[in-house]
């Protein structure tokens, strides 16, 4: 534990440069998308998180958890309370234990009751070790993931887009690149290799509001739903911003006026 | 100082018992201040309401904040999304953080301009880099408590600074700790003091608040006031321009808060902190940089007796100590940079120097900007310890003008 | 250097004014906004959206057999669910006329008489009363018992001996349909 701190420390203190030694990789500028929450006045397009739902629930789903999004919160999406109640009802949480104190049930099994609009979305894997097993690696859980990388829903959705059958030539000269056969190539990925094959295809995911189903819509609409599962206070912090700047605008407008005023005879 | 006769009997009966409303009266009203104050003297109030912003929104944060390892990534997200406005107060405490500390940069470096540090402002100083050292805690501390990957890597690595220390420094880490890594012991300890540090920090800025009501503020002129025509009441000249200058910081800050939240923060702080795992780029909040460059610096063993490690962790503390001994370095009768020609280019020079430093506490320690961290490390020591003594004997001021008063009627005039 | 000059002003009635009113519209603004901003710090105190999303809960009443009792949890309170049986729902109705400390008739405490719906908490001083579980004490009623300080409730869940001074109370429900039950 000791050797681990002080080599921690000494990363940090001394040796930034081998951790950074990515910086002076390859990656190329974030690929080109924009969103309707973007920008000052920026707020979700809902039917965009609807269908990014579909496509999460259709397909991330699988692997990946949203642990801290409840059902509730699709009412944001707006669906109805008794949509929202079918949802969760859909999925099973296990319980600790049954009425009776017992662990399992006769048939060996957790005992489980339905989700309920108050749950958390349930996750795919009973726990890391189970998502391991199955995945080869940890699917990180995707609540906070625009926030938790830098570019945010820029990187997310180039990531989605950055797979590559072929390894560019740019990256193949580099010093110290090996090809690994059993990953996946993404030029946006730290470090290239990554265990999730690639996902974005057309027609991934059926829409019925008549949006073209193209693999590059189906990538906005997916990082669209997961900004909002991030960010979901994004639509209030707007635009009550707004209000509270226009308010302060004025106020700061009266109070310089007064200011004006009470100095007009001092002379400074 | 004589107390004003009071016309309500109410407060006069209170007044004589207790001489809250002659308090007030001499802090404002009846409080002079120099009548040429500039705008960069707004930034002491302006300090004070950005540390009532974060002890507000601290408060009701903690309503809501669990300090264990298991629960406070958790109770931090549920804040953000559950409970009332709990997005505002935290992102107001967040930004309110980096607010407070470009606020107070800014109070010094107009303090480092104008000599406000010079005699007989000594001490009131001296109690300014206190309330820097114990902001720099503070905010240390308080970027622990959410619990993800920064938080606990960088608290990983800033007690261990104390490491460098011979003999003790082993010690004074476990104790840091309350086990044999940061965990959940140490979340709570930091958890206490950074409740507890905040209202030190309001003892000492009254303290530097009384200090200050003693000696009276500094002027642009660095001339300090002599007769009546200098001086104008407090209230409601700065007042109202304390409360305009408010209104400015106020749309400053919350812009941040509400369009741009998370842009002074790090994207791995959004990650539940992970002990087995460190984040490829660990760098402190910005407003470190520059001291974390002072560090970093020192890559060699000083006077071959003081190992790397060791150097490093003293350069640093010391970079902020010195302070305290600046009204003694400085040896220039004259305050105000304005009458100064040539010490004036060398404060722009540190101002450049500590913004150097800044930029390359970001980068990694890499050449060219281990060489470069060097060089601005020892300018930066070099200002204060060779050329303002330096200047202080060979420097010849311009003329001072004969009192504050006679220097605003003679610009007026010749506008 | 004790004095401030106060005549550094030359004022003017008009100006006086003037400066009054946008003194007076500043205040005004100022203490309006601070008002407002006082809000969210005391709305941060009110029920969050995960607590209230829990204000309400179903039951599934379809597996309760006549005669047995479910204590769910509704808001961190304990709620008796009693299906109560032919002779239970009788005995309340015959009590509506008895000596009562608290005067209510038991169609007033139920939507259907066949089940009966309460907040499990006695209302001397905070007990959980007994007579859920089939061995358990149910009073002199049939009802419930508090082993706290003796208070016995009959079985449409009415005080009726012993120092609690109210009927224990049934708390806002509606059935769905006719398995789910919907508290809160």
């Amino acid at each position: 534990m000791r050797k681990l701190l002080i080599a921690a420390v000494a990363a940090f203190t001394l040796n930034l440069g081998a951790a950074q030694a990515n910086s002076g990789t390859y990656v190329p500028e974030f690929k080109d998308a924009s969103w309707s929450f973007e920008g000052f006045f920026g707020r979700y397009d809902q039917k965009q998180l609807r269908r990014g739902y579909k496509i999460y629930s259709q397909v991330c789903a699988a692997c990946h958890s949203l642990n801290r999004v409840a059902y509730r919160n699709l009412s944001a999406l707006g669906f109805t309370e008794d949509e929202i109640k079918e949802i969760a009802a859909e999925k099973e949480i296990r319980l600790p234990y049954g009425d009776a104190g017992a662990l399992l049930n006769d048939d060996g099994e957790f005992f489980t009751r339905p989700a309920i609009p108050a749950d958390k979305f349930v996750p795919p894997f009973a726990n890391d070790a189970a998502a391991i097993d199955v995945n080869g690696a940890l699917p990180p859980d995707l609540s906070l993931i625009t926030k938790a990388r830098k570019g945010g829903p820029h990187y997310v959705y180039s990531f989605l887009m950055g797979f590559m059958d072929e390894v560019p030539e740019e990256v193949m000269h580099q010093k110290g690149f090996v090809l690994n056969e059993d990953k996946n190539f993404n030029i946006y990925f730290p470090g290239y290799y990554n265990s999730m094959p690639p996902q974005i295809m057309d027609e991934m995911v059926e829409y019925e509001d008549g949006t073209p189903m193209t693999g590059e819509q189906h990538a906005k609409d997916i990082v669209a739903f997961l900004n909002w599962a991030a960010e979901p206070e994004l639509d209030h912090r707007k635009s009550l911003g707004l209000k509270v700047m226009l308010f302060l605008l004025v106020l700061t407008a009266m109070l310089y006026a007064l200011k004006r005023k009470i100095w007009a005879n001092v002379k400074h | 100082m004589s107390s004003p006769e009071w016309k309500n009997p109410a407060i006069k009966w209170v007044d004589e018992r207790l001489p809250v409303f002659s308090l007030m009266h001499h802090s404002t009203a009846g409080y002079p201040t120099p009548r040429n104050l500039s705008y960069w003297w707004n930034f002491g109030s302006l300090a004070l309401f950005a540390l009532i912003i974060m002890v507000l929104t601290g408060v009701f944060l903690v309503m809501n904040y669990t300090p264990h390892v298991d629960m406070a990534f958790d109770s931090v997200e549920r804040i953000m999304r559950d409970v009332n406005y709990g997005w505002l107060l935290r992102y107001m405490h967040m930004n309110g953080a980096s607010m407070f500390f470009i606020v107070v940069y800014i109070h010094i470096f107009r303090g480092l301009y104008y000599g406000s540090y010079k005699g007989p402002r000594e001490i009131l100083w001296i109690l300014g880099v206190v309330i820097m050292l114990l902001m720099m805690g503070t905010a240390f501390m308080g970027y622990v408590l959410p619990w993800g990957q920064m938080s606990l890597w960088g608290a990983t690595v800033i007690t261990n600074l104390f490491s460098a220390f011979p003999v003790v420094g082993d010690y004074i880490v476990t104790l840091l700790w309350g086990g044999f890594s940061v965990d959940n012991p140490t979340l709570n300890r930091f958890f206490s003091l950074h409740y507890l540090l905040p209202f030190v920090l309001f003892a000492v800025v009254g303290l530097h608040l009384w200090a200050l009501h003693a000696v009276k503020s500094n002027n642009p002129l660095g001339v300090e006031m002599k007769q009546p025509e200098d001086s104008i009441p407090f209230h409601p000249y700065y007042t109202i321009k304390d409360l305009f200058g408010m209104g400015v910081f106020l749309m400053f800050f919350l812009y941040f808060v509400f369009w741009q939240p998370n842009f002074f923060g790090e994207p791995d702080n959004y990650i539940p902190a992970n002990p087995m795992l460190t984040p490829p780029h660990i760098v402190p909040e910005w407003y470190f940089l520059p001291f974390y460059a002072i560090l970093r610096a020192v890559t060699f063993d000083f006077l071959w007796i003081i190992p790397a490690k060791l150097g490093g962790v003293l350069a640093m503390f010391a970079s902020i100590i010195l302070l305290m001994a600046l009204p003694w370095l400085d040896r220039s009768k004259v305050k105000s940079c304005k009458f100064r020609p040539v010490y004036k280019w060398f404060f722009w020079i540190l101002f450049a120097d500590c913004v150097f430093l800044g930029y390359l506490g970001q980068k990694p320690a890499e050449q060219p900007y281990v060489i470069m961290s060097q060089l601005a490390a020892a300018y930066y020591f070099a200002h204060f310890l060779i050329i303002l003594p330096l200047m202080g004997k060979i420097e010849k001021a311009v003329e001072l003008p004969e009192s504050i008063s006679a220097a605003v009627l003679k610009k007026s005039e010749d506008a | 250097m004790a004095d401030t000059a106060t005549n550094v002003e030359n004022k003017t009635e008009a100006g006086e004014s003037r400066r009054d009113f946008l003194l007076l519209a500043t205040s005004a603004v100022g203490v309006a906004g601070t008002a407002a901003a006082i809000w969210p710090f005391v709305d941060s105190m009110n029920p969050s959206a995960d607590v209230l999303a829990l204000s309400t809960t179903e039951v599934d009443i379809s597996q309760i057999e006549e005669g047995q009792s479910v204590t769910v949890v509704w808001r961190g309170k304990p709620v008796f669910v009693r299906h109560r049986t032919a002779e239970e729902i009788e005995l309340a109705e015959k009590d509506n006329t008895a000596d009562l400390r608290d005067v209510q008739k038991d169609e007033d405490r139920v939507q259907k008489p066949e089940w009966l719906i309460l907040i499990g908490i006695c209302t001397h001083l905070g007990c959980i009363p007994l007579g859920q579980k089939p061995g358990d004490p149910r009073g002199d009623f049939g009802g419930w018992f508090c082993p706290c300080h003796g208070s016995h409730y009959d079985t449409s869940g009415r005080i009726r001996k012993g120092p609690a001074p109210r009927n224990l109370a049934v708390p806002p429900y509606e059935f769905l349909d006719d398995e789910n039950v919907k508290i809160g």
